[in-house]
């Protein structure tokens, strides 16, 4: 024990593991799917930008990227900002939010990169009603999280119940909880759905050169193996003659 | 056109220079593709100062630009973020390929008598790319950079006396700042990769004056006279070489031989490193650490902290010593060790090929340990971790100090006076 | 140590087998090439890079300049590209001018393109009164001054209005046409423009087509 102290003391930036070992749910990424992606752009406008911003993106670039009219964007997607050329910035003033929250509402162009999609997918669909908390709600996968449940028009009024399995034929509880919502807008299918299109949409803003990425790795190697034929031939064609 | 060349030539002794160390440079011929990580190096070396050249075009460093201006250059620069991964993935891909020319070294005993300087001066290169893989990855001032700053920074807290003060020092600041943010940024850009690019030639110099070992570590010159006519090498060798020594029938010249055998293996990095490069550049959280991609914030740790993954061994060690300067001591005496290696090791035959199997054992297993090392220096916390890290370590150096034993008299099959055909 | 050897390949290669002589003229080529290919390829970010970015592009977007409050004879400097833009509302004086000095000019017709087709009239401009210019000197890039109602005769016999350039001493008309013997060789630019309405210029796109 006195060993682990030590350890701690010696490395101060390293801190106990915090956080929740709850089983993540697998998302569908696919950053090709035109249609999921704006529709994740809507629901991000509308319930996302009035506190977190996307202070490294900017509107036009979605708009292209996402196949979106610049015309049509600007009038349904953009709620801030002067110009389709402006970042996606929110209204909300920083400082103030962060006494409003205890902690400015982070920036979400990168969080795909920071949480990953499975996270974000499994956290957006684990909010559920917990009296004594100051937006009146608590998660699954974030213990204690600071933001309240913007989507409940969506979801419904989530509450926490244990998963339950099949055991022997018969269903039983497990440790792990689940969510159940009621009275939203929203089928849970719907839901789901829709906060999939939402992370799809996130994962593309984290970084939006992905599929351009993949399409020129594509032909560079394919030209690396043709010059590999290449090279591997002449190096042979010339160490014949060594014996 | 020849008037030209022979113009410049008698100014300055190019064709002679590209004739002695590219051309007609003698070099074994059993050489194999394990040979080849000391050329990928260079390549990868190369690829770092020019795509670093072009992302300080952008690049800002300050505290409340460094982190908005590095997406600047992943969003808004056209190719901007091809350019950017091909630093991020070329630091990975330097480590890998050093790593393994280290190793190649170690196997056939390349440090070995006339090549000590040679590894030594492998050695500083491999230290000053540790300082300059450090503080360029505090550049992009994400939550990584911040606190591996403060945690590597932190270490030199632990000597006694002066040690808050130089940290202090260090910084310019009383904690990691934008200060310490343009300091690094400084001295990546331009103090160390100077030293580097120094020490890469000296390297080669050292190299080519006590010429290239191979698989065998048998020797390719011979007394000047000692051979007879038919056992020369037949191929075109600068007299530089040739008038000093009969260099025997066991060699190629490096170009076009070497040179085609290198750019083999450069096909076969190349699409590796572009797999990477273009399909997972984050490698999973290995190259890119995840918590990176969130701004610094001095009043957040993240969960977990690690440095990235090629300095996780000498971390794994650190942790492993529970006394914060025994901890930082055994850390620098890991690296220490390596320096020393031609010194630890006693024994007159080079190559693993021919020495005992106790020392083939020992190697693999070093390798081994290196490895588990850098697990356990790279995952989170756990207790049989620091036992295990605790093993290894002991390990790590038992490896030194069984060679110094066994190589006196190490029993050692015969090596053959030529290269085996 | 005299001796050159610019073929090194050739002059360290044994004597081998004649029948590969072909094959390895060919691959050596064929890799050659293919090399060549993939280092020119992998230029190609580098120079693409130094593009102006989408910061750049988003700052250098097309700009709106509300003109209703514009005088007669006087001459407003709005930012377009970081470049200055002027818009001048001439008097019926100055553009009577106009046709009185086409002696004195270089290119009094503007042959060269230095504006847009819509502007290629002998007042350089959509609707005669309201002349747009980039307002940078094609000499060497500084910005000639506005001098107005007879102070331009100092440096033009006869000529009340004009711009002046301060750097090398370029003279330019009110269309922004070049005077003869000045180091400036062009006439100055006129930046794509449109009305959006009449009081409201767009610099920066050509008007759309209906």
């Amino acid at each position: 024990m006195r060993k682990c102290l030590a350890l701690l003391l010696l490395i101060p930036g390293m801190a106990l593991a915090a956080g929740s070992n709850y089983p993540l749910d697998d998302v569908d990424i696919d950053l090709t799917d035109k249609a999921s992606l704006q529709n994740g752009a809507k629901i991000f406008m509308n319930y996302c930008l009035g506190c977190h911003q996307m202070q490294y993106q900017r509107y036009q670039r979605t708009f292209n990227d996402l196949g979106i009219p610049e015309e049509l964007g600007e009038e349904y997607l953009q709620f801030t900002g002067e110009k389709v050329s402006d970042y996606i910035t929110t209204p909300m003033p920083q400082e103030g939010a962060a006494t409003w929250f205890g902690a400015p509402p982070p920036d979400l162009t990168l969080v795909a990169r920071v949480r990953g999609p499975e996270w974000l997918y499994t956290y957006l669909r684990t909010f559920y009603k917990e009296e004594g908390k100051t937006f009146g709600v608590n998660n699954l996968v974030f213990p204690n999280v600071g933001m309240p449940h913007v989507l409940e028009p969506l979801q419904g009024t989530p509450v926490k119940v244990y998963r339950e399995k099949m055991v022997d034929g018969e269903m039983q509880k497990t440790e792990v909880f689940d969510v159940v919502a009621t009275g939203g807008a929203l089928t849970p299918e719907e839901y789901d759905e829709t906060i999939r299109d939402l992370v799809n949409f996130l994962e593309y803003t984290g970084e939006p050169t992905r599929l351009k990425s993949e399409a020129i790795g594509r032909n560079v190697l394919i030209f690396i193996a043709i010059f590999f034929v290449l090279a591997y031939l002449l190096k042979k064609e010339y160490w014949r003659d060594v014996k | 056109m020849s008037g030209f060349l022979s113009w410049i030539e008698q100014r300055i002794p190019m064709m002679r220079v590209a004739n002695m160390h590219a051309i007609q440079y003698p070099a074994p011929r059993n050489m194999n593709m394990w040979y080849a990580f000391g050329f990928l190096a260079t390549i990868v070396l190369v690829n770092q100062i020019v795509t670093g050249i072009w992302l300080t075009m952008n690049f800002e460093p300050s505290a409340e630009r460094a982190f908005a201006s590095v997406e600047y250059i992943m969003r808004e620069v056209d190719y901007g973020w091809l350019i950017r991964y091909m630093h991020s993935t070329g630091a990975s891909a330097f480590f890998v390929v050093v790593y393994l020319h280290m190793f190649r070294g170690m196997m056939y005993g390349s440090y070995q008598k006339p090549r000590e300087l040679l590894w030594v001066f492998g050695m500083l290169i491999y230290l000053a790319l540790m300082a300059e893989a450090f503080m360029g990855y505090v550049l992009p001032w994400g939550q990584m950079s911040y606190w591996g700053a403060q945690v590597i920074v932190s270490l030199f807290s632990a000597i006694p006396v002066i040690g808050p003060d130089l940290v202090e020092w260090i910084q310019g600041d009383y904690v990691i700042s934008g200060a310490t943010l343009n300091r690094f940024f400084a001295l990546h850009v331009i103090a160390l990769p100077l030293v580097i690019v120094i020490l890469v030639f000296l390297h080669i110099v050292a190299l080519h004056e006590v010429g290239s070992n191979n698989p065998d570590g048998v020797a390719i010159k011979h007394k000047k006279g000692s051979l007879p006519e038919s056992e020369k090498t037949k191929w075109q060798i600068h007299e530089y070489y040739t008038s000093k020594y009969d260099i025997a029938d066991d060699v190629v010249p490096f170009f076009p031989h070497i040179v085609l055998k290198d750019l083999v293996a450069f096909a076969v990095f190349l699409f590796a490193f572009c797999y990477i490069l273009f399909f997972a550049p984050e490698m999973d959280g290995k190259f890119l650490e995840h918590p990176n991609f969130e701004i610094a914030n001095p009043l957040k740790t993240p969960e977990h902290i690690f440095p990235v993954w090629y300095f996780t061994p000498f971390y794994a060690i650190l942790k492993a010593v529970p006394d914060k300067l025994g901890g930082v001591l055994t850390m620098f005496a890991a690296i220490g060790f390596l320096f020393a290696l031609p010194w630890f090791d006693r024994s007159n035959v080079r190559s693993w090929r021919y020495r005992s199997g106790l020392h083939k054992v020992n190697l693999l297993v070093f390798a081994a340990v290196f490895v588990f090392l850098g697990y356990l220096g790279g995952t989170p916390q756990e207790n049989w971790k620091i036992t295990a890290s605790q093993i290894c370590t002991v390990m790590y150096f038992g490896f030194f100090i069984l060679l110094f034993i066994y190589s006196k008299n190490e029993k050692t099959k015969p090596v053959p006076e030529r290269i085996p055909r | 140590m005299s001796e050159v050897s610019v073929d090194a390949k050739e002059s360290s290669q044994n004597p081998s087998n004649p029948s590969s002589e072909g094959r390895r003229k060919f691959l050596t080529v064929a890799t050659s090439v293919v090399g060549a290919v993939g280092v020119a390829g992998a230029a190609v970010p580098f120079i693409a890079s130094w593009q102006p970015s989408a910061r750049a592009k988003a700052a250098g977007a097309d700009v709106e300049v509300d003109i209703s409050g514009l005088q007669e004879g006087q001459l407003i400097r709005v930012m377009w590209r970081s470049k200055p833009v002027w818009v001048v509302k001439r008097t019926p004086e100055i553009l009577a001018e106009l046709s009185k000095v086409e002696d004195k000019l270089k290119d009094p017709n503007s042959q060269a393109e230095q504006q847009p087709a819509y502007a290629s009239n002998q007042y350089r401009s959509i609707k005669e009164d309201i002349l747009v210019l980039v307002g940078i000197c094609t000499h060497l890039g500084c910005s000639p001054q506005f001098l107005a109602e007879g102070a331009f005769t100092e440096y033009e016999e006869g000529v009340e209005n004009g711009f002046f350039c301060p750097c090398h001493g370029s003279k330019f008309d009110m269309a922004g046409r070049v005077f003869k013997n000045v180091p400036a060789g062009l006439n100055l630019v006129v930046p794509p423009y449109n009305f959006i309405d009449d009081n409201t210029i767009l610099i920066g796109s050509d008007a759309e087509v209906a």
